[in-house]
This record gives structure tokens, C-alpha cells and sequence, in this order.
């Protein structure tokens, strides 16, 4: 038997969903349209003189080796990123899940980061950091750590990372720690009973429990990775040293608002956006058969 | 229903009466968009009050809009919607960019004659309108807070390294034998600097008088291309590089982050701009001087001059008679002498007409503050050459961040001096190219 409810009114279904159509056809689609328009134009700064390119600013960037080095630096940051930020997040929320005292004091301290904008992260991390006053910089020091990621690549991407990471891991702890409460109890208690340890129920039946959320967690942190840290990058490196954090959002920003390329920043976010599209049809498609709902 | 349009009409009439009494008064408002932050920004603020009330046709309304590129963002957002102001300041590296917007911009030497103000270009020191000039010799854009790069040393950390302080290094020769005493002496940082291309490709170039570009640093064409992986350069680069590993020069950063550096102490030795010496003076508690940047003694003809940085006013277009009109008399007001001492010696920016120069040191200013017509001298050191009149080069912006790319890879060890800059030339030239293209 089929469980439908009808609308009486032949307008009022359309009525009801119209502004969420117009606010999704204004904000997302017409800007999107336009970026692919762009995309295939070279202009002058001032929009003076147009000219109809074709597929040029793809060839450009495609024959640019330090543009598909882009794509490694932002695999490597989105993959420490949204593994970083999910893994530890995993064992806080489980943590604090097992706290009787003073729980929702510890659970609020831990959301707390996220009431922190990602630029301000950036700025807090490159203050903590900082080659020559950072507070954390000169600890390392004593520990004979030659830290400076002004020159440095690695420690500057280990720095993105760490800011990254640190802004949203109370986003993920929250939806953790919903989803270890929504846990059935007796399934633990049961398991307990036949004599497994914490560290069997933990992978046998919370583990596969949570991978909904785990899931849900990964499309949205790898979506912050890609665009979301675009603040922190600009707070600190600023994709430097050399191109060593410069990932693929940066570079859009840089073109395109700082050096008024419009048509090549265009042609960037178009790419951006396709792989942003196949990466969360690849999620929903390959991904979620695994997953136990 | 009635009631509503009764009040609409009465608003209406409000502002007809208002608009009426405001053309009646006919006072002309002129948009000044600047990047002018905190204590600059009060000094342009009361340049802009001091012209306001010196007269009654017109009214300058400065506006700060973010640093440099994103008060041209601004600008060019605001040029494309029909809303651009009147006077805009632009970055030096900006201004390929402004002078290929033809429409979009209207060259100061026409807006002065139209408003049949008086206008010498040549009151102007060379090395300051030859930035902004083109090739037939108009003056493009008003230069207005014009600096240059300078070598800057800590007398006390000289001192206890057993230097002369009052010898500061003329040659890179001399600094590297300088830096070697200072690290021996215990100094963390002996060598940084600020600003990385504008000091070590770009007046690096100038001052040894070696060309940044083909047809005259790009001034003479769209189709130059860069010539910055030259053996002089490629030896200054390699130079530094080895500096670097042997920890005798500290690398800062793209921006003025050397000056903290410097100012702190933490440096014994800095290049870094001429307008880093009102907070070196803040904040430093030793005694320091400033000097001539470095050159290699070797190079024919080196030291030339240097090449300014800072910023000019340009001229939007498709605005009234009127207000043009206006903008001239303010453009003719700022290159007053006594306007143009006032803000060279309470900002530090260099005096940008012979005139100015000349009051300044009548007056007295230079021999209470020692150091502080250096900028001018090493500016005016030698008449410009093609090779140190200036540069101009489409998109610098990002040119300029490809350059810093390159140039951290050369000072982290991650690629070899030559092949880094070898690849700013290339990626560079990319740049270029595609400015051409969307410039034709």
C-alpha cells in the first residue's frame, strides 16, 4: 500500500517550494552559470574588452604542471583534513561519551572551536606558530625543533592542517557523540554478557553503528577541506612557501579577486566544481553500500 | 491603500524639496578611494579637510576601502556596475593594469589641461613620473605616497660584533664579511628583508642597472618578457640561497614582516621600504641608521638609482566636466610644495617634486633627522636609464607572486637558484602573454 499525501490545490506545492527554489537559483545556480560563461572568455580587468575563447583557459591550465600540482598539495590536505579531523574527533566524542562527571561542561568545551571563525583560527594558529614570537615556536625550540614554516613547506602545510583540523573537530564531535547516544544500550550490555572486551564492541557494534554519521561527516569535511579552509590558508601561508599550500580554492581566490583574471579564476572554480560534484556522486554511489543505516 | 500612497507622496515631495536645496548650494562631491590605513589615513583625511575648506565648489570625500588590491577589486566591481569613484589609489604593481583600461581611466596630464590648471611634469623628480609616464611623455596617474626600498643596520648589535657602526656595508661584499662577524658574535639573525621581489629582482635591477624586461621593463610594449634569470641575477639569487644555509640571512616573508624582525632586534641587518622607519622608531631600543642597499662592486655602472614603491591617484573615467574640474583643482593643491613637505615629513614617504625636496631641506628637517633624505638621494642617485626609470608589466600582481614562489624555492633549498628563476621567467612570461591577449 502506498503512503501519499496529496496536495488539493494544483499551486499551493509549487507556492511552498518556491522560495527555497529562488534562493537556490539566485545564490547557487545563477552565480554557477556565470562562472561557466566566464570560463570560456578572456577579459581585461575592467570588463572593457571581451573576447569568446573557447576551451583556451582549460588549455592553459592544463598545461600548467604547477596548476595539477595544485590537485596533489589538495588531496594530501583534504585526505589529513577529513581524516585528521574525523579520527580525532571519533575517540573525543567517545571519550566524553563515557564521562558521568561534569559531562556537559566537557562537552561544551569541546564544541566550543567551532564558534571560531576559520580566518580566525588561521590568525590564532599563525600567532601560536609564529616563526619568531610564537609561543608554541619557542617550546619547540627548547626541544631542539627548528620550526619555520615561512620557508619550510612541510611544516607549513602541517600548520594548515592542524588549524583545519582543529576548527572542525567540534563539528564532527557533535554529531559523534549524538550518534553514540542514539546507540541502543542493551546491544552493548548484551555483548558485554558474552564476554566481549571494549575494544571488540567498540569495532563489532558501535563502529558499524556510527558509520552512517562517519558517512555523513566525510562529504562534509572533505567540502570544508576544499573550500571552507580558504580562510586559514589566507590568514597564514597564503599558499606559500613556494606553492607548497597552495590548494586549488586558494588559487581561485587569487586569480581571480587579487589579480583580476577573471576568465582563468572562472575556469578554476568550474573545475573545482566538477570535482566537487563527482567526488559526492562517487560518496553517495561507492561509499553508502557499505554503509549500515 | 490610501493611506499609503498619501505618505508615499509625502516622501516624495521631501525629496524633491531636498534635492532641490542641495543643487541649490551646487557643492561638487568628489569619491577619493585610498588604502591609507591608521596614522596614514588620518594624515590623508586632514589633506583632504585642509582643500575642503580652503574652498567652497568642491568637497573631497575620502573613503578607506582595504589594502591595496582590495580597494582595486573594489574599484574595477564598482567601474563594472556604473558606480566608480572619482580618484582612485592604486598599487605601483596595479598600474599595467590601470593604464591598459583605456576608457576606464582618464590620464591626469588631460584632466589638468582641460581644467587649464597649471601642470609641469617635469617639476616632478624623474625617478617618481617616470613610473607613471608613458612613452609619449603624458603623465598617466598623479604619484602621491612614493617610497623606495633601503638598507637598514643595528649600530649596537655592530658594535658588539666588533664592526664600525658608523660603517654600514656599501657592497653585498662587505655585508657578507659584516654577517659573518655578527654571527660569530652570537646574532640569531644577522641578514632579512621585506618585500623579497620589489628589493632583490626588482631594484635590484635598477640599482645595477640590468633590465627586469625586454622593451624597457615592458614600459615600450604589451609584448615584453621578463629577463630576470640573467647571470647578475642568478649570482644574487644563489648568493642569497647560500646565505640561507649558512644561516646568515633569514628569510621573513612576501611582505614587511622583515621590519618586525628588524625592529625587534631579533635582525642585525634589513632591507625593507623607506616607510618602515616610523615604526622602526617606535619600537626600536637600540640605535640603527639607514643606508644605500647593497651592491655588487663589480657590475659596470652599479650603483644607478632605485625604483619607487608605493602608490598613484588615477583619474576614473565617465564623470561630469564639473567634477573633473574639481579633481584638478585638489590634484593641483596636492603638488603644492608646502602640502607636499607637510605629508613627506610626517609620513616618511619621499618628496615627489624638486621643489618639495628642496623646501624640506631649507627648512631645516633633514639636518634634525639624519637619514631622512636618503630615500630622495638614492632615488636621484643617477638619471634613470630604461633599465631604472620604473617598470610596467600586465597582471604584476600575480606576477610578482610567481616571482616570491620561485624565489621561496630557491631560498628553501628546494630547487636550484638558476632552474627557480628560470622558471619565474617562463611562468612569468605565461603571464604576460595572457595580458596581451586580453589587452589587444
Amino acid at each position: 500500500m502506498e503512503k501519499r499525501v496529496v496536495f488539493r490545490s494544483a499551486w499551493l506545492p509549487y507556492a511552498l517550494v518556491a522560495p527555497q527554489i529562488a534562493i537556490t537559483v539566485i545564490f547557487f545556480f545563477w552565480p554557477a552559470a556565470q562562472a561557466v560563461w566566464y570560463s570560456f572568455q578572456l577579459q581585461d580587468a575592467f570588463g572593457l574588452k571581451t573576447q569568446f575563447v573557447g576551451l583556451q583557459n582549460f588549455f592553459h591550465l592544463f598545461n600548467d604542471p604547477l596548476y595539477l600540482d595544485s590537485f596533489r598539495i589538495t588531496a594530501i590536505f583534504s585526505i589529513l583534513v577529513a581524516g585528521g579531523g574525523i579520527a580525532i574527533a571519533l575517540l573525543l566524542a567517545v571519550m566524553a561519551d563515557r564521562v558521568v562527571h561534569a559531562a556537559v561542561g566537557y562537552k561544551t568545551l569541546l564544541i566550543w572551536p567551532y564558534a571560531v571563525a576559520p580566518a580566525i583560527a588561521g590568525v590564532l594558529y599563525s600567532f601560536l606558530f609564529a616563526p619568531s614570537i610564537g609561543i608554541v615556536t619557542y617550546v619547540l625550540k627548547g626541544l631542539g625543533i627548528d620550526w619555520n614554516w615561512i620557508i619550510n613547506g612541510r611544516q607549513a602545510m602541517l600548520l594548515v592542517v592542524m588549524a583545519a583540523v582543529w576548527n572542525q573537530i567540534s563539528y564532527n564531535f557533535l554529531f559523534f557523540l549524538a550518534g553514540l547516544q542514539s546507540i541502543p544500550k542493551s546491544l552493548l550490555e548484551a555483548a558485554a554478557i558474552d564476554g566481549a572486551g571494549p575494544g571488540r564492541r567498540f569495532w563489532t557494534i558501535v563502529f558499524p553503528l556510527l558509520s552512517p554519521t562517519t558517512f555523513f561527516l566525510l562529504v562534509v569535511n572533505i567540502v570544508f577541506a576544499f573550500f571552507g579552509t580558504f580562510g586559514i590558508i589566507d590568514a597564514t601561508t597564503q599558499g606559500g612557501p613556494g606553492t607548497s599550500t597552495l590548494i586549488l580554492v586558494y588559487k581561485v581566490y587569487h586569480d581571480g579577486v587579487k589579480a583580476a583574471d577573471l576568465g582563468g579564476s572562472s575556469a578554476q572554480s568550474v573545475i573545482l566544481m566538477f570535482i566537487v560534484i563527482v567526488l559526492t556522486v562517487m560518496q553517495f554511489r561507492f561509499v553508502e553500500r557499505k554503509v549500515n543505516y | 491603500m490610501n493611506r499609503l500612497y498619501s505618505s508615499l507622496m509625502r516622501v516624495a515631495l521631501v525629496a524633491a524639496v531636498a534635492a532641490g536645496s542641495v543643487s541649490a548650494q551646487a557643492q561638487v562631491e568628489i569619491q577619493w578611494w585610498h588604502s591609507m590605513g591608521g596614522a596614514l589615513g588620518e594624515k590623508l583625511n586632514s589633506l583632504a579637510t585642509q582643500f575642503n575648506e580652503s574652498q567652497k565648489e568642491y568637497k573631497i570625500v575620502p573613503t578607506y576601502k582595504g589594502q591595496y588590491p582590495e580597494s582595486l577589486t573594489a574599484a574595477i566591481a564598482a567601474f563594472r556596475a556604473g558606480n566608480a569613484p572619482h580618484l582612485l589609489q592604486v598599487f605601483e604593481v596595479g598600474t599595467a593594469t590601470m593604464m591598459a583600461a583605456k576608457g576606464a581611466v582618464v590620464p591626469v596630464a588631460t584632466v589638468m589641461k582641460n581644467a587649464k590648471e597649471p601642470f609641469d611634469p617635469k617639476a616632478y623628480l624623474p625617478a617618481v613620473s617616470g613610473y607613471y609616464t608613458d612613452m609619449q611623455g603624458n603623465m598617466l596617474s598623479f604619484p602621491f605616497n612614493s617610497s623606495t626600498v633601503m638598507f637598514y643596520i643595528n649600530k649596537d648589535a655592530f658594535k658588539k660584533a666588533g664592526l664600525d657602526p658608523n660603517k654600514a656595508p656599501r657592497t653585498w661584499k662587505e655585508l657578507l664579511a659584516a654577517a659573518e662577524k655578527l654571527k660569530a658574535s652570537g646574532q640569531e639573525c644577522v641578514y632579512t628583508t621585506s618585500w623579497p621581489s620589489w628589493m632583490h629582482i626588482e631594484n635590484f635591477s635598477a640599482w645595477h642597472n640590468v633590465p627586469i624586461g625586454t622593451k624597457q621593463n615592458g614600459m615600450g610594449g604589451l609584448d615584453t618578457v621578463f629577463t630576470i634569470n640573467s647571470p647578475l641575477h642568478v649570482r644574487h639569487i644563489t648568493m642569497l640561497a647560500d646565505m640561507s644555509k649558512k644561516g646568515l640571512f633569514t628569510y621573513a616573508g612576501r611582505t614587511n614582516q622583515g621590519d618586525a624582525k628588524f625592529s625587534s632586534g631579533e635582525c642585525a641587518m634589513f632591507s625593507g621600504s623607506a616607510g618602515a622607519q616610523a615604526g622602526i622608531k617606535k619600537a626600536a631600543k637600540f640605535d640603527w641608521s639607514i643606508n644605500f642597499i647593497p651592491y655588487h662592486d663589480d657590475v659596470p655602472g652599479a650603483p644607478q638609482n632605485s625604483i619607487i614603491g608605493g602608490a598613484s591617484l588615477w583619474v576614473m573615467g565617465g564623470k561630469g566636466a564639473a567634477e573633473y574640474k574639481g579633481v584638478a583643482k585638489f590634484l593641483a593643491f596636492l603638488s603644492q610644495p608646502e602640502v607636499q613637505m607637510d605629508w613627506h615629513t610626517s609620513t616618511g614617504y619621499v618628496p615627489i617634486t624638486q621643489a618639495a625636496y628642496d623646501l624640506t631641506r631649507k627648512s631645516g628637517f633633514y639636518d634634525k633627522n639624519p637619514g631622512a633624505d636618503m630615500p630622495v638621494k638614492q632615488l636621484t642617485n643617477k638619471p634613470p636609464t630604461a633599465n631604472s626609470k620604473g617598470l610596467r608589466f600586465g597582471n604584476f600582481v600575480q606576477g610578482r607572486t610567481v616571482i616570491e614562489e620561485e624565489l621561496e624555492n630557491a631560498f628553501s633549498g628546494k630547487k636550484e637558484p638558476k632552474a627557480a628563476l628560470d622558471d619565474a621567467v617562463r611562468r612569468g612570461n605565461e603571464i604576460l602573454r595572457q595580458f596581451e591577449a586580453a589587452n589587444k
